[in-house]
């Protein structure tokens, strides 16, 4: 008995899982702050206060039910976007065809609704097929910009810009043309759906269902990313696309299915523009979500699970950017400035993993 | 070593205490109105100072703000997505907008409707000929300038200061308030110089920088010397046109600094003829009325003054031309045919004739195709 007295107590030690952990979410916090520290130099240099900025950013993004309900419709069409980068990412391909994927899918559910609309088919059926043909249409379109990497060696992130602008001049041809509503004269829109097919909000607010699309596909597609052998052998040709072949993982397929989950996702945040906000399909549906989602993705890290917080803080600055303009009398720009340090520093700070003993566990700190 | 992060240290301490210290005056989050106050909120679509037709909104808004009972807070490039209709709810909800001004054509609807319905106690006045006092809530309402008149008179002054007589014309989207500008220039051209042409280039959207200089290069190429345009931002144009030793007309507001050569005229909105009509009668508590349009028989659109493009018989046959506008001399004196052969024009019109807010065809002499 007296010998447990003579035994040194053991030190806590976090297991290495732990400590990864940890690091993971301190870094990019870190880099958040030092972000924030550097945005607060250049509100200084302008004379302004940076504890009035952050204060208006948290009033306009956060502070009351209105400025929260703002914040999340913002994120919604975010999430989408961002997945569709973040999943292509993984697999070791920079796609940013989000833009031109959200504006066809977004396209394909207006002309889909068209003819449902017409012959009285019942609301929820129209809608679930709005939300396929708008899903079909991003991923077929996002797939050519796979199969064109895989088949033929075309640069994916060059592709898949350029099929962006095909996209969007393929929907400015039908809705200034062949499907155009006459009633609109001065913005050449397809027919509405009208009022009693659109997606409703989420009851007890203003955000509409794409906020919850968003969550529930982010869940699965981290699911299938990380825990399942189509995410396995999708992170290994990622990794090393030579050795991922050697081995004999369908690469070519795996590009494609990647790029079309992509485009996919991006499509459904298309069917959720025309759906649940315009109503119909026109110019308005480039708004430029598709290029944000990058930011996003690579702000999470391109993953899943993180690009939901992620996207509602960048829906929060977006929210708040109106209130910063009006009060503090300071451009439209400085929410895209405090976006762009923000992914600078948080981008720098992606070389710092592993570099702190702190977050190793300790048998390998006493190595080194 | 130690000295180094003493240093180091101090610094930091010192920044903290100097953002602490801004922390202090709150003067930006101060509530936002007094008791019968007018809080206006204005949306812009793109910058306010593009030289064209936000710009033509925020610098009548400066008369707002001299008003002593008025607030006026902006904001500007606000897309035409649900981002509009949460400014303008962040405007009315959190610095307590009673009337809010929604300056892009794309704002209407379902944004403007929608958020009218949902607070019947802000006014909505939109920019465009769009209100429907069937259909539309009754806190809702237009306010439009008829721009097509002053294109008239560019038209005037450009066939007169033209020596081919051929008119290049950058526009943006085949729709009825473009075509009627064209057509207007065309006649405005024609009624001094009945040989001339208007060729007109569409570049598909509003605001393409980069085509409508290509557009205005092959205009002139095709030899056009007179330019103009009717796009979102015009300044491309109009310095495209002066770099190639062409003359221009502007649109949308004051281009002559642009072109201190070739600058003839151009059609600018007053849109502080229908703000200071809003200030005075909020000033003293009445109601706005749904709907105010106009031209330049109620002082609602005007031209540059002329450049040095503008040559002395030009410059008297416009002003002929405006004197005409002002007792509202029909522009669209029928019977017309379009550029097809087929009469779209029966009769003569009104300036204001719904008919014309139809507009779909380009006029015959114009050389270009909507399709």
């Amino acid at each position: 008995m007296a010998a447990i007295d003579t035994i040194p107590p053991r030190p806590f030690r976090p297991s290495a899982r732990l400590l990864g952990a940890i690091e993971k979410v301190a870094i990019p916090l870190g880099a958040l702050i030092a972000s924030a520290i550097l945005f607060s130099c250049f509100l200084l240099l302008l004379g302004k206060s940076p504890a009035d900025f952050f204060q208006l950013v948290w009033r306009g993004g956060f502070g009351t039910s209105f400025s929260f309900q703002n914040t999340l419709q913002r994120s919604a069409p975010l999430i989408l976007t961002g997945l569709a980068f973040a999943i292509p990412a993984q697999i070791g391909l920079t796609m940013i065809g989000a833009e031109g994927a959200l504006v066809l899918g977004g396209f394909a559910a207006a002309a889909i609704a068209i003819p449902l609309v017409s012959s009285g088919m019942p609301v929820a059926l129209t809608l679930l097929l709005m939300a396929i043909f708008a899903i079909l249409a991003g991923a077929g379109w996002n797939a050519i910009a796979g199969w064109l990497r895989h088949a033929r060696g075309v640069n994916e992130t060059i592709s898949t810009l350029l099929l962006t602008y095909i996209a969007i001049a393929i929907m400015n041809f039908f809705v200034e043309g062949p499907l155009r509503d006459p009633a609109s004269q001065n913005k050449p829109s397809t027919m509405p759906i009208g009022k009693d097919y659109m997606v409703g909000s989420i009851p007890g607010t203003d955000v509409h269902w794409g906020l919850v699309a968003g969550v529930v596909l982010a869940v699965l597609l981290y699911f299938l990313m990380a825990r399942t052998t189509f995410g396995f052998a999708a992170r290994v040709t990622g990794g090393n696309p030579r050795a991922a072949l050697a081995q004999g993982l369908p690469v070519g397929k795996l590009i494609v299915s990647c790029s079309a989950i992509a485009g996919g996702a991006a499509g459904l945040a298309g069917f959720y523009e025309v759906a649940a906000i315009h109503g119909q399909a026109n110019a308005s549906l480039v708004a430029g979500y598709g290029f944000t989602g990058i930011l996003v993705s690579f702000v999470a890290r391109h993953n899943p699970l993180v690009i939901v917080p992620v996207a509602i803080m960048f829906g929060a600055i977006e929210a708040s950017g109106g209130l910063i303009q009006r009060r503090m009398d300071m451009p439209d720009a400085t929410a895209l400035v405090l976006q762009g340090i923000i992914f600078v520093v948080l981008l720098a700070s992606e070389t710092l993993h592993g570099r702190f003993a702190i977050f190793k566990p300790s048998s390998e700190v006493d190595r080194t | 070593m130690s000295h180094e992060g003493m240093s180091r240290r101090s610094l930091l301490k010192t920044g903290l205490a100097g953002l602490a210290s801004t922390a202090l005056p709150l003067g930006a989050l101060a509530p936002a109105r007094a008791a019968d106050e007018v809080v206006l909120g204005a949306v812009y679509v793109g910058p306010r100072d593009d030289f064209g037709w936000n710009q033509a909104h925020a610098v009548a808004m400066e008369i707002l703000k001299k008003v002593p009972n008025v607030k006026v807070i902006e904001e500007e490039n606000v897309p035409e997505t649900d981002a509009v209709a949460k400014s303008m709810e962040s405007m009315i909800n959190l610095d307590g907008a009673n009337l809010i001004l929604a300056t892009s054509f794309g704002y209407y609807k379902p944004f403007v409707t929608d958020l009218a319905a949902k607070y019947p106690d802000v006014q909505f006045r939109h920019a465009a000929p769009l209100w429907n006092k069937d259909t539309d809530p009754s806190n809702a309402g237009s306010y439009f300038c008829y721009l097509n008149q002053a294109h008239y008179v560019d038209g005037v002054a450009a066939g007169l200061s033209s020596a081919t007589g051929k008119i290049g014309f950058v526009a943006a989207k085949p729709i009825p308030t473009v075509l009627s500008n064209i057509n207007s220039v065309l006649l405005g051209a024609r009624s001094v110089n009945p040989n001339a042409t208007v060729q007109v280039i569409f570049t598909g959207d509003w605001s393409l920088p980069v085509r409508e200089a290509e557009a205005a290069n092959a205009l002139v190429d095709a030899g056009c010397d007179v330019l103009t345009c009717h796009v979102d931002g015009p300044k491309v144009v109009i310095e495209t046109a002066e770099s190639r030793g062409v003359k221009s007309c502007g649109h949308n507001a004051s281009q002559a600094p642009l072109a201190p050569k070739g600058f003839i005229t151009g059609a600018e909105y007053k849109w502080e003829t229908i703000y200071k009509m809003y200030a005075d009668m909020l000033a003293k508590g009445e109601a706005l009325p749904n709907v105010v349009v106009g031209g330049y028989d109620n002082d609602m659109v005007q031209n540059t003054p002329f450049g040095a493009g503008a040559t002395p018989e030009a410059i008297k046959a416009a002003e002929a031309a405006i004197a005409g506008l002002k007792e509202k001399k029909p522009i669209y004196v029928g019977p017309l045919k379009d550029n097809t052969g087929k009469v779209v024009i029966d009769k003569t019109y009104d300036n204001y004739d719904p008919y014309l807010d139809g507009m779909d065809y380009l006029l015959d002499g114009v050389i270009g195709s909507i399709t």
